[in-house]
């Protein structure tokens, strides 16, 4: 352990690069072999398959989130005809939701981080865990067989009667993709839970435990409770198209909003799944970045909670133009404007967690800032669309899209930059190049900025969503979102190429170079296969920097 | 896929308590190995329970689309349920019950660790439960002979001119009748959605049967027996909501 | 400066034209606006917020300048400012963006009616008057127009950016919206709801008239036929006469003056006949039967476009009696060619003044 360095600019303390080295027996050389890493039970390794297997995954649909831009450099289709274009957002939405938003944070980081921060060996369930990944890999390998195969053009939301009568594409294929992915992000949920509820070390309570363990319990809560209800409506449009009886079809009885409540029910959930580890995440940086505990912790922890709750009652806020009676319309109205609410008291606690702090700006703090910044205009352009008068001329225009993509991007794909940095040492022993790494934290907020920003005005100008032609008075600001695109293409591609640089050139990052709190932060970087050798017994509350100064004097470490 | 949840647990306590062997560390919270055995049955039924909630969403989605299409077309659901077949409905809810309750005597023969016990109870759930999908599979067959299976050969001569087949209902508008399928659609999709479960548990049930009759769950490890009497239980209780929903609530008496 | 004269050109241009902020062209516009305004205010005032307390704290406690944090635990009362103060403003968000619902989708009752089809790729507009356009929309400025609307197929959404108006065209049922145009000028329409292959090919034009040219487009733009007549013209042919006949010993419900009032049905419950109603009942006549009356009609289901569906509701909507019922009934069945579906040709010939 070294003692704290006097350049006040960085926390950032390495062992003495000339003589320290990885430890001799980590979670990645325990076992050689690929067999050993397709049958794991290791959570650790189960996180590094899901890592890249996301990432393959997140530049797929990057590629195709460029194409969507290319096209839209000019006013006509006619880079692509229109039906490719459909495909293209098609993919772009099913790929980027289902198989790089939902499982990001949680798949990735999770899997890595919940079982050390509660002090335990594995998951509850490591063969589970293993499976939810083969059933993941088994939706992706399906979503990019219906992409081979032809391709589908139902957007992803599945609109019926559209998906069900009217298209000739892959959409039986897409859809079983969908269904088996779902029962991975399940999986994964209820592995969480059970882990959270059982395999908590002696003295790790509730309210001992680290924010980012609370925000992964709220966002599995609502995997395990909406996915399946996604997976029903997505069995029923399969059934309507093998069997065609009518079920959603109103020329035979059906009811087309039937499916649309079923969907919401699952995807609007699904928003709050891939927002709120997110905000774990970012309540671990903030705070170590900033030497503080958590401005009101409880706080955070319950607005997790309420978060989770309140988005199971907001679906029908998708659907304010379709003919909801004028009193659901209320109700949802209302319930959208309450869970905003829980998102505000967060911010201003991340906010005020800085106040008296010891702050420094590595690179997952920028992130983290970046979040901020980009959450506050996601969230608040949220209320736009829910309040009901102001949703009638925004929704399905751009201004949706820039909103979710703030949200989503701006907010959660940040956020797992900030995370996948800040715990880069820990998975890998190896510190990433800082300022390289800093380049690309501002490369990708001024591309982002650039690229969704026009969109809020294309939005209000109405130009819609899903448009491979448009009038040409929107052209200027097209041009503008794709070059952000362009800038913001080259902001993801950086942390590709230094962090895989870094997994063989990086400094050796030793245990704890954040000098941060959390109990992955007190074994070895890469952690054992069993994380501890004992069972560590937790009499520190979370972010107590103190206890971890007071233990650091001491020279103790409960990893010998 | 289920049961195997514990097994899964299996070779990680070995290795929690050959590191408590090895190091010997004293602490008072030190796990020893009825503990971590306890932790990992209270997670394994845990896990199993939440499973079984999010199995109560896939059904809940379709119940919701249920009841709204019986409150929209309620005579054509009143009339196309009077079409079930009551009798064999109820002797399935019987048998369903009897396996339900062997398995409940299942495991608890594999807490008492009576291994010839278990086994027996085992191989009666699984013949109770393929005697159900026998009088389900009857009853599809029913349908498809009265040409009530949704699809290009659905038919809806019998409800709209009842008096042709024998029948004392009275006849429905064709418009009405038509949403008879939509009926059958939902009958369809409930009950196959739940004799898949009843398939899965099957398969289930025999790779336990083998396991059990190994001698695996004698010696105190029940744990899957367990839960997977949850699950059984379970798709009993599914199917004491479906009996009732399609095949009896919507009767009316014939006069 | 380098900068291209075409795209010099082209900056021009668009800043000329409406760079930020669409068109205000109808009376709900400012209503809209003013709200936006409001949320872009708050959304400024709070990015504000978050960047001085973010950027303020960042300078204040860096490191160099306070080598040690101070731990604080939290404060009620702050979190209680800061749930407290958002929840007041997204519910006063919340009230202001209801009444504005209401403005958006309660029509004035002396709203003008026209009937709006859409389909896999176009919107039919067909006006009471007999005159259809397709992907066009004539409207008079200064007058309210409620558009009642119906998908032939898929979900289409049937947007007005300039209005600052849209509604779901949703398959099986009418949905309306209603706006009243201030300038004359014409404005985009665009399908907004994801139809298929060629959405971004479902625009159209709504031109705005001055009353006079409007009053000019009406005469010159009249297929000859109002969709009431056309709605005779199918009423007869599809042999609705035959039972709706409004006499007393009728084997259907007499039909004049049905629209508008309540109705009692078979199973008691009492119905408004609206145009809703009356497409129903016409698709699904068993659920829509009349206190006293068998249940004897035959769907239409698949059997009428919607089109021919709109031109019918039209028609019951306008019969004030059942004079002209009777007249082509006593004409159609003397005309023993085609006794009970009489071809186009023939009845039109009959039902022609």
């Amino acid at each position: 352990m070294s003692t704290s360095t006097p350049n006040l600019h960085t926390i950032v303390s390495l062992p003495d690069q000339s003589t320290a080295k990885l430890p001799k027996r980590h979670y990645i050389n325990n076992e050689h072999g690929l067999l050993s890493w397709l049958l794991t039970g290791d959570h650790k390794r189960i996180a590094i398959l899901y890592l890249i297997s996301i990432t393959f995954f997140f530049f797929i649909g990057g590629a195709f989130a460029g194409l969507i831009r290319l096209e839209l450099l000019t006013p006509q289709s006619d880079l692509v005809a229109a039906d490719t274009y459909n495909k293209f957002f098609t993919m772009h939405g099913i790929i980027m939701i289902f198989l790089f938003l939902v499982p990001s944070v949680p798949a990735t980081l999770g899997n890595f981080l919940i079982p050390i921060m509660l002090g335990a060996k594995d998951l509850a369930f490591p063969k589970i865990n293993l499976l939810s990944w083969y059933l993941y890999l088994a939706g992706g390998t399906l979503t990019l067989a219906a992409l081979v195969l032809g391709g589908v053009d139902t957007g992803w939301t599945f609109t019926t009667p559209l998906s069900t009568h009217y298209l000739n594409t892959h959409v039986i294929t897409a859809a079983t993709a969908i269904f088996i992915a779902g029962f991975s992000s399940i999986f994964t949920g209820l592995n969480f839970i059970v882990t959270i509820h059982r395999m908590r070390a002696p003295g790790m309570t509730w309210f001992r435990m680290p924010l980012f363990v609370w925000s992964n319990y709220a966002a599995s809560i609502l995997m395990v409770l909406g996915t399946p209800v996604l997976a029903i409506a997505i069995v029923l449009v399969a059934l309507e198209r093998l069997v065609g009886i009518g079920v959603f079809d109103p020329a035979k009885g059906g009811d087309p909003l039937l499916f649309q409540h079923l969907f919401w029910f699952y995807s609007h959930p699904a928003v709050y799944i891939m927002i709120l580890p997110g905000m774990g995440v970012i309540s671990e940086v903030i705070s170590t970045f900033s030497r503080k505990r958590v401005f009101g912790y409880t706080a955070v922890a319950f607005s997790s909670v309420a978060i989770a709750l309140f988005g199971f009652f907001v679906w029908a806020h998708h659907m304010f133009i379709m003919g909801v009676s004028n009193y659901s319309a209320l109700v949802f109205s209302l319930l959208t404007m309450l869970v905003a609410v829980p998102s505000a008291i967060k911010i201003f606690n991340w906010a005020f967690t800085l106040q008296k702090g010891s702050i420094t700006f590595e690179t997952p703090m920028l992130y983290a800032f970046g979040f901020m910044g980009l959450f506050t205009i996601g969230g608040l352009t949220g209320v736009f669309l829910g309040s009901l008068g102001m949703d009638i001329h925004l929704t399905e225009t751009y201004f949706i899209v820039a909103h979710f993509h703030f949200v989503m991007v701006g907010g959660m794909l940040m956020a797992f930059l900030a995370g996948i940095h800040f715990w880069w040492p820990k998975m890998t022993g190896r510190m990433y190049p800082e300022s390289l790494s800093k380049l690309a934290a501002v490369v990708t907020f001024i591309g982002f900025n650039l690229t969704f920003l026009p969109q809020f005005i294309l939005g209000y100008l109405g130009m819609p969503r899903r448009y491979a032609a448009y009038p040409p008075e929107f052209q200027v600001l097209n041009v503008l979102s794709t070059a952000g695109a362009t800038v913001l293409g080259v902001g993801y591609m950086l942390p590709l190429l230094y962090l895989g640089w870094s997994l063989k050139y990086g400094a050796i990052a030793g245990d704890n170079p954040w000098q941060a709190t959390g109990l992955e932060w007190q074994i070895q970087s890469p952690p054992l296969t069993e994380n501890f050798i004992e069972v560590p017994i937790v009499d520190y509350e979370a972010y107590d920097y103190e206890w971890l100064e007071k233990k650091q004097r001491e020279q103790v470490t409960t990893v010998g | 896929m289920i049961a195997s949840t514990n097994p899964a647990m299996h070779p990680h306590t070995h290795e929690a308590v050959d590191h408590a062997e090895h190091e010997h560390v004293a602490l008072p919270q030190h796990r020893h190995h009825f503990e971590t055995e306890e932790q990992q049955r209270e997670a394994g039924s845990f896990g199993m329970w939440l499973f079984l909630l999010t199995e109560i969403m896939f059904f809940g989605g379709m119940f919701f689309a249920y009841l709204l299409y019986r409150n929209w077309y309620y005579p054509a659901f009143t009339v196309a349920s009077n079409q079930l077949n009551v009798p064999e409905g109820a002797i399935n809810t019987v048998i369903l019950i009897t396996s339900g309750f062997f398995m409940a005597l299942g495991v608890w023969a594999a807490e008492v660790r009576k291994k010839g016990l278990l086994v027996i109870m085992l191989i009666l759930t699984t013949v109770f439960g393929l005697a159900f999908l026998g009088v389900k599979a009857d009853e599809y067959h029913e349908k498809y002979e009265l040409h009530h299976i949704p699809g290009a050969s659905f038919s809806t001569a019998m409800f709209t001119n009842p008096a042709a087949f024998g029948l004392k209902e009275e006849p429905l508008a064709p418009d009405m009748a038509q949403h008879t399928e939509i009926f059958f659609f939902l009958y369809f999709a409930m009950t196959g959605m739940h004799a898949l479960h009843m398939i899965i548990g099957i398969v289930i049930l025999f790779w336990l049967t083998w396991r059990a009759h190994r001698g695996e769950f004698s010696s105190g490890y029940v744990a899957p027996i367990e839960n997977f009497g949850l699950y059984w239980h379970f798709v009993d209780i599914v199917w004491l909501f479906l009996f009732p929903l399609l095949y009896l609530i919507n009767r009316h008496p014939l006069s | 400066m380098g900068i291209s004269p075409v795209l010099w050109q082209f900056l021009v241009k668009w800043l000329h034209a409406s760079a930020l902020f669409p068109a205000e062209a109808s009376t709900i516009s400012p209503y809209t606006d003013a709200l936006y305004f409001f949320l872009l205010a708050m959304t400024l005032v709070g990015l504000l917020l978050v960047g001085v307390l973010v950027f303020g704290f960042s300078i204040r406690y860096r490191r160099e300048k306070n080598p040690v944090a101070t731990q604080v635990e939290g404060s009620t009362l702050l979190e209680a400012t800061w749930t407290i103060i958002p929840l007041a403003i997204f519910l006063v968000t919340f009230v202001w963006g209801a009444l504005l619902y209401f403005r958006i989708y309660d029509p004035p009752a002396n709203a003008m009616n026209i009937y709006v089809v859409g389909k896999q790729w176009m919107w039919k507009a067909e006006h009471p008057g007999g005159q259809h356009e397709i992907n066009a929309l004539h409207v008079p400025a200064g007058r309210p127009v409620q558009l009642t609307m119906i998908s032939q197929d898929v979900f289409h959404s049937f947007s007005i950016p300039d209005f600052r108006v849209k509604r779901e065209v949703i398959p099986g049922r009418y949905t309306t919206v209603w706006f009243q145009a201030t300038d004359p000028g014409t404005y985009h329409i665009f399908c907004t709801q994801y139809c298929g292959t060629q959405h971004s090919g479902m625009i159209g034009e709504v031109t705005v008239l001055s009353p006079e040219d409007y009053q000019k487009w009406t005469q010159q733009s009249t297929s000859g036929m109002s969709l009431a007549q056309n709605g005779e013209r199918l009423f007869a042919s599809m042999g609705c006469n035959a039972c709706h006949s409004g006499n007393a010993a009728a084997r259907g419900p007499n039909l004049a003056g049905v629209y508008g009032s309540k109705l009692t049905l078979t199973n008691g419950s009492q119905v408004l006949v609206n145009d809703a109603y009356l497409r129903d009942a016409i698709l699904n006549p068993s659920q829509h039967i009349t206190a006293g009356y068998a249940p004897i009609m035959p769907t239409y289901q698949g059997q009428i476009s919607e089109d021919g569906l709109i031109d019918l509701v039209e028609y019951i909507k306008n019969m004030q009696s059942n004079f002209r019922v009777q007249q082509t009934l006593m004409t159609s069945e003397s005309n023993q060619a085609a006794p009970t579906t009489p071809t186009e040709g023939t009845t039109s010939e009959t039902v022609k003044p």
